[in-house]
């Protein structure tokens, strides 16, 4: 029998050095002590509210809707929140029981940088200090999220091993969590890593769900047929997706980052092309050799760029409660222009690998079904990068 | 119980070798370098493109034998050999997903097919074992434990159940080089000794024959990596005679401890 704590199905669990295990009990324990704490949750949602800029809007795109003519679009706008992204949603959780934990110090991986600037705002409201790894290539892709960690406060570690991306930015933050343990929390930005994270990130991104929800019986008095996110790890996924799992008219859509095409080795999709492995303290899927040597995986996308999977999403994929699609990076760059062009919201290239999907299926659904799409954040990082795959050297 | 037991008859040294690093020839004459100078005991590292445990020196030398294309079969291969000339216990360390996506099973019966007396999986807590365990227990390999010194609470329950010997973490971190080890250990080796009759080494961060003796003193043995793997990294092909000299050294150290 293996651990049953932390367990969505097989995946999950606690594959960690013993180092660690002592440390994931205590978050466990804070966790459980403070979730539903009323103050905690007060403090929490005022934070939300007044600081991050919740509840997120639930658009309707019209024009994409007619231009499409096929299902009616919402956008859930997670790319209006301060910093830009979904990430400050989890974040403020973690960075408060933190707090009330003790610690003093925050460490972050980031790929894109979204995380890890959320990470290094959150820092800075509550004076904590912050340190965030991140892949020297992505730190190259995404300079200018560098440099806005850095304005907050924060020291940015570049990471040089492996292939310099967010997972080796996930094993360099895990090590440094090791070696320093007494002051600092290890906020890990997705639904991934060791029990209790998956579950706590989750929490804490839920309130995605909650609001579509809520939203949508406001606008338009029933669930809709289908909630699109894009998935990397897959934090904004499993928020988008949380509270509708029980309701099981609602189609749940993660859309994978597949870079060049699953049929080449420069694909970051887990669903499509992974198999079972233990990896990053958890059990899941894994894109990965053989002999079970992690894949260099690629995406256009520095957030997508992981190659392994959250537990629950795992899970719900040998369930079938949601369905998981492959999006090429040309795909998802001609979402991202077109969204642009239509309704006058540039997403985040992460973003845009769910709409580049519903691009896909909305044409082929009734006029009378609703889709939702999770913007998880703006592209304006994400514009030189774009420039520079359609062969145009911008200077930010 | 496996021959373990065997390498801790006095004081032991271990030693710890990332196989195919830079190739498996290499290793080979390294192991027997080791043995001959006075290893007690063979931790074989079976590289990881990802090891979250290790510092840049074995991280490194992870990389390097698996772009000189190692793999686990040639893992095994190699196990196979070296087993006609070395007859002291070895056993291999490595991290969950490489016995994992072998399968578990294949992975753990070839292991008693070939000679390895026990496995090491750092990313592999108490609480997650039982992935391993059962397996571990038909086939006669010891599956080891570590504690760390933030073992605190945990150490008796760990010790309780421990088999072959205990892997004693003796610093926060990654493993690499440490000028000074700080850690209490003497009040972790009293909790340890109190809950089992297994022995217990030390590592993470041992290089000098002073540290390996004082280790040794406070527990039943010293076990050393990065400071052999980087001789395999300074030296390459020629690295083994220097890990016999080196080995012999420690060995002498580990003695007096």
């Amino acid at each position: 029998m293996t651990n049953p704590k932390g367990r969505f199905g097989i995946h999950g669990g606690q594959y960690i050095p013993e180092t660690l295990m002592n440390a994931v009990i205590e978050l466990e324990a804070a966790y459980e002590k403070y979730k539903n704490d009323p103050e905690f949750n007060e403090e929490l949602k005022t934070l939300f509210n007044e600081y991050a800029g919740r509840p997120s809007r639930l658009y309707y795109a019209e024009k994409m809707t007619r231009d499409l003519r096929g299902a009616k679009i919402y956008l859930k706008r997670e790319d209006l929140n301060h910093t830009g992204a979904h990430k400050i949603n989890n974040v403020l959780g973690q960075a408060l029981l933190a707090k009330k934990m003790g610690k003093t110090r925050l460490i972050a991986e980031t790929g894109a940088g979204q995380h890890g600037v959320a990470t290094a705002t959150a820092a800075a409201l509550m004076g904590m200090e912050c340190v965030v790894f991140m892949g020297e290539e992505d730190t190259k892709r995404q300079a200018l999220n560098v440099y806005r960690m850095k304005l907050l406060g924060s020291e940015v570690i570049p990471v040089t091993t492996g292939t310099a991306t967010l997972k080796d930015a996930v094993s360099e933050a895990m090590r440094e969590w090791t070696s320093r343990i007494d002051d600092t929390h290890y906020c890990l930005g997705s639904v991934m890593g060791p029990h209790p994270f998956p579950t706590i990130v989750r929490d804490f991104q839920a309130v995605i769900s909650k609001e579509i929800k809520e939203q949508m019986m406001e606008k338009e008095g029933r669930l809709p047929d289908a909630v699109l996110a894009c998935v990397g790890g897959g934090s904004n996924a499993i928020g988008s997706f949380y509270h509708f799992i029980e309701d099981e008219d609602v189609a749940l859509i993660g859309c994978e980052a597949a870079g060049r095409g699953v049929d080449t080795f420069e694909t970051a999709a887990t669903i499509a092309t992974g198999r079972l492995g233990i990896f990053h303290g958890m059990k899941s899927y894994f894109c990965q050799d053989k002999y079970g040597q992690i894949a260099p995986v690629y995406s256009i996308s520095a957030g997508l760029d992981y190659p392994g999977i959250g537990p629950e999403h795992a899970a719900l994929h040998d369930s079938g409660r949601a369905q998981y699609v492959p999006v090429t990076d040309d795909e998802a760059v001609n979402a991202f222009e077109y969204l642009a062009k239509t309704e006058g919201i540039i997403p985040a290239i992460e973003s845009a690998h769910a709409v580049a999907h519903a691009m896909k299926i909305a044409p082929k659904m009734d006029g009378d079904k609703i889709i939702v799409i999770t913007i998880s954040g703006r592209g304006d990082k994400d514009c030189a990068a774009i420039a520079r795959y359609r062969g145009e050297e911008i200077y930010e | 119980m496996s021959r373990i037991k065997d390498a801790f008859k006095e004081k032991a040294f271990i030693a710890f070798i990332t196989v195919g690093d830079p190739d498996v020839e290499t290793t080979k004459a390294a192991v027997i370098e080791a043995v001959e100078n006075g290893a007690d005991l063979i931790e074989l590292g079976i590289p990881f493109s990802d090891p979250t445990a290790e510092g840049p020196v074995i991280s490194s030398a992870n990389l390097r034998a698996l772009n000189g294309g190692i793999t686990t079969d040639k893992v095994f291969d190699f196990v196979e050999d070296i087993r006609k000339t070395v007859s002291i216990p070895m056993v291999f360390m490595t991290y969950a997903n490489v016995v994992y996506s072998y399968g578990s099973e294949d992975f753990i019966g070839k292991c008693q097919r070939v000679g390895i007396d026990g496995l090491i999986l750092p990313d592999l807590p108490f609480e997650e074992k039982g992935e391993f365990e059962p397996i571990c227990e038909k086939y006669g390999v010891d599956l080891i434990s570590l504690i760390a010194p933030t073992s605190e609470n945990r150490i008796s329950m760990i010790a309780r159940e421990a088999k072959g010997f205990i892997y004693l973490v003796s610093s926060l971190g990654v493993t690499g080089v440490r000028s000074e080890i700080t850690t209490d250990l003497d009040s972790i080796v009293k909790v340890i000794r109190e809950n089992t009759d297994v022995p217990c080494a030390i590592g993470f961060g041992i290089s000098k024959p002073e540290q390996a003796a004082k280790m040794a003193g406070i527990s039943d043995g010293a076990i050393v990596g990065s400071a052999i793997v980087k001789l395999l990294e300074k030296y390459g092909k020629d690295a083994p005679k220097y890990v016999g000299e080196y080995v012999k050294s420690m060995k002498e150290a580990v003695r007096r401890g």
